[in-house]
């Protein structure tokens, strides 16, 4: 049987990639999130940011361990899997991560040690100290792989010789033209998808009334942060849009499902809200869409046109469908996001937050939000790069090393074999920590609990987590 | 950029230097936490489990650091030779990686586990042998030779599986066990460092035999390794590595039979870092044995100069709170005693 070696190192990468991405978008939040706790349990000496800050490290370091070791398979597998895509960009894409190591992942894995088992071995200041040295390292990882990814999307700073790519002017490779709205992009959904986990986990323990006092602080803070970055994220977006229809037009037309300067009704060129886009017909089905608004957004005028897919040759197009569906949901999610941010302030602000129980209840569970949004964005952008691999430099069918199907295909099925069972694992402990909860606050008796219609009928819940939980 | 011919030829045996540098770190750091994992299956309870996993617990993350630095700055520095090395040992690299993966979980989920936490420590005990198993293979895989053509691999993906590299592969396996076991001795006391010091007097003899075998081995099944060794001058100057090691070698037994605490573990180190040589000596100046050299493999001198900068000035940081971190967990580990 033979085995289409692309096809199958793409898999493999975009499942590898996809899984790795899920841990730094949470822990790169959260470092910033344990490292602003320990500031103010030393500047106020109040114990419940102390106790919120243990809690999370524990938390903080399974994620961070599962992120390291996908992390760790990523940095061999441009060299295994894509080879020729080593020789012919690393020169420029090399330095860029060799930085990274050298900045930023032994700063953060070396202080990790610190923050995870030196609570009770060195003074407050030196944990602290390690604590934001962790997060700075998280960001400065994501500073160096987001350049380096945005290279690979508006390269810079290079000149092309004999199909091998050469550095010509560093600063201008680094921060090359789509990398301040990716970097910041990034950072924010980093921020928010944090933010969207400490919130659910705040809403489940006040809910359930639990650790009430640690809860009601960690609902306090993610929403603030909501309310404020989520709408940021939607203006951040809309800049990233902007330039990536200057550097990459062709993905603008595949994620706005925009054939033609022809389809617009009246000139402008319509908002798609929904369609199935068809490759063959070179149109889009059962299209609902809204006139000039995709010309308002794109163009800020009411009849501006930008160029369709068609003005571009087949074989130089992505594949509509995944950029075109992962936009919508990244936009539905992050629509969603400032919903949930703004109505939780409107509530906080009536202090009526914490007694709403149809908050609360349906927000215990939004947690997933973050990742599913970061996710989509992801394939919205790498997928939206495709066919080329580093953009008008490299295919990426010509960046595939020079390995046989069989052996691919065999690790791939490793992959998700070997992935599957770490990432169920990850999931189940997560979730235990979160059951047992933050430590050192004994669970409180019923009796302090506000009332509100639903208390009863969580008493017993309540029993039961009093007496198996603890 | 004009760069002249000097530089050329200058900074590729840097970053040469540097990427040994690196592997050497990572071989002796990881090493021994790896080795700990090799060890795991013979603590007789899960306390002595907990003490050994607690002596590495606040390391294992940074000194695994050192194998992206080494794969990192293949890819840097040399940008053609990790093109070529990396599909050549496509298997054993990535079977490596994925039992990295299970042992590095392993650490937090075992933890966190309360019913399913023998499974954890089978996958600790097992990721822990493969990967050390997996990194000798790459080991013996790299020093036999690469096929290849027009700048590409040209062999097939099973290239690597030869006797030479499968014992390369125990060879590593005893050699991380044995420093894990007089890591141990420096770093735990009770039941845990007594068996400890058992291991290591019988790992010692075992990965002395494995450096002999293949001391051996090499030059006899690679005439451009036995041409490196065996001609005069070269003879005089290079007499001093195996001869040196055995002394070494008498050193640690006698430390380990007089009940020394830190000297094995210094000892067992030295030994690494004079097969390590001994392994360099025979491959320079090629980065893929037996074709390509340091210098046909260079990335652009560009390329090389501005990673440089930044490597001049953040290795001596690294190596810097690396040794504040291992200073700040010094002492031993007691049994019972977690940091968690």
């Amino acid at each position: 049987m033979e085995f289409d070696p692309v096809i199958l190192a793409r898999i493999q990468f975009a499942f590898t990639v996809s899984f790795h991405i899920i841990f730094p978008s949470f822990t790169i939040g959260l470092a910033a999130y344990i490292a602003t706790l320990e500031v103010l349990w030393i500047t106020t000496g109040l114990e419940r940011y102390h106790r919120i800050a243990r809690f999370f490290t524990k938390i903080f370091a399974v994620s961070f361990g599962m992120g390291v070791v996908s992390g760790i398979v990523l940095s061999y597998q441009f060299g295994t899997n894509w080879s020729h895509f080593s020789h012919v960009v690393g020169n420029v894409i090399g330095p860029l991560i060799g930085y990274e190591v050298l900045t930023a992942f032994f700063l953060e894995a070396t202080f990790l040690g610190i923050m995870l088992f030196g609570w009770n071995r060195v003074p407050r200041g030196v944990h602290v100290f390690a604590s934001i040295m962790v997060a700075a390292g998280t960001s400065l990882s994501a500073f160096w792989i987001l350049s380096a990814n945005s290279w690979m999307q508006t390269p810079a700073g290079h000149e092309v010789i004999d199909g091998v790519a050469y550095p010509v002017d560093w600063l201008a490779a680094i921060f090359n033209p789509s990398f301040p709205y990716r970097f910041a992009h990034m950072v924010t959904a980093c921020y928010l998808t944090t933010a969207f986990v400490v919130l659910a986990v705040g809403a489940r323990y006040v809910y359930q009334g639990r650790y009430s006092e640690d809860a009601r602080t960690m609902m306090r803070m993610a929403i603030g942060l909501i309310a404020i970055l989520a709408p940021l994220q939607a203006y951040i977006g809309d800049a990233h849009g902007l330039n990536t229809l200057e550097h990459q037009p062709v993905k603008i037309a595949a994620i706005e499902g925009h054939w033609g300067e022809t389809d617009g009704v009246d000139g402008g060129v319509p908002l798609v809200l929904f369609a199935w886009p068809n490759e063959k017909t070179e149109s889009n089905d059962y299209q609902i869409a809204i006139p000039h608004l995709g010309s308002l957004i794109l163009t800020h005028s009411w009849d501006g046109t930008f160029k369709g897919l068609k003005e571009f040759a087949p074989d130089d197009r992505p594949p509509v469908a995944i950029p075109f569906f992962a936009f919508r949901v990244m936009v539905g999610m992050g629509l969603l996001m400032i919903f949930t941010g703004w109505l939780g302030a409107f509530l906080l602000w009536r202090r009526r937050l914490f007694e709403t129980d149809w908050y609360l209840a349906p927000v215990q569970h939004i947690w997933p939000i973050g990742f599913i949004t970061v996710l989509s964005g992801w394939f919205v952008t790498e997928v939206g790069r495709q066919p080329w691999v580093a953009y008008g430099i490299l295919r990426t069918v010509d960046a595939i090393s020079p390995v046989d199907g069989w052996a691919v295909a065999t690790t791939l099925v490793l992959f998700v074999l070997v992935y599957g069972v770490v990432f169920s694992g990850g999931i189940y402990y997560i979730n235990r920590l979160i059951a047992r909860g933050p430590e050192g606050e004994a669970v409180e008796t019923p009796t302090g609990v506000p009332n509100r219609p639903l208390t009863s009928a969580h008493e017993a819940t309540r029993a039961a987590i009093n007496t198996t939980g603890e | 950029m004009e760069v002249g011919l000097g530089m050329t030829w200058y900074l590729p045996v840097i970053w040469g230097l540097l990427l040994s540098v690196a592997i050497a770190m990572y071989v002796v750091l990881d090493g021994f936490d790896l080795g700990i994992g090799i060890l795991f299956p013979f603590a007789r309870n899960d306390r002595e489990k907990d003490q050994m996993m607690n002596s590495v617990a606040p390391f294992w993350d940074g000194n695994e650091t050192w194998l992206i630095l080494g794969g990192g700055g293949l890819f840097v520095a040399f940008p053609l030779a990790y093109s070529i090395v990396m599909p050549a040992l496509y298997l054993p690299m990535i079977f490596m990686l994925l039992s990295l993966v299970f042992r590095g979980v392993a650490f937090e989920f075992r933890h966190v586990a309360e019913t399913s936490r023998f499974l954890w420590n089978i996958a600790f005990a097992g990721g822990s042998t493969l990967a050390a198993f997996f990194q000798g293979v790459l080991l013996g895989g790299f020093v036999q030779g690469i096929k290849v053509e027009n700048n590409a691999f040209a062999g097939g993906p099973l290239d690597w599986a030869t006797p030479f590299a499968l014992l390369c592969g125990l060879g590593v396996v005893a050699g991380y066990a044995l420093i894990g076991s007089v890591w141990l001795i420096m770093k735990t006391d009770g039941p845990t460092a007594v068996r400890a010091r058992v291991h290591a007097r019988l790992l010692l003899p075992a990965v002395l035999l494995f450096m002999g075998a293949v001391s051996l081995w090499t030059p006899i099944a690679f005439p451009r390794i036995a041409e490196r060794w065996f001609t005069t001058p070269n003879l005089f100057y290079l007499a001093p590595v195996p001869v040196i090691t055995l002394i070494l070698a008498a050193l640690v037994w006698r430390w380990l039979e007089n009940g020394h605490q830190n000297m094995p573990f210094f000892g067992v180190i030295g030994l690494f870092l004079l097969g390590y040589v001994g392994i360099g000596i025979s491959i320079f100046p090629y980065l893929v044995p037996p074709s390509l050299t340091v210098w046909d493999t260079a990335a652009a001198p560009a390329s090389q100069v501005f990673t440089l900068i930044g490597t001049v000035f953040m290795l001596p940081v690294i190596l810097g709170y690396t040794a504040f971190v291992y200073w700040l967990f010094r002492g031993k580990v007691r049994e019972g005693e977690g940091y968690h």
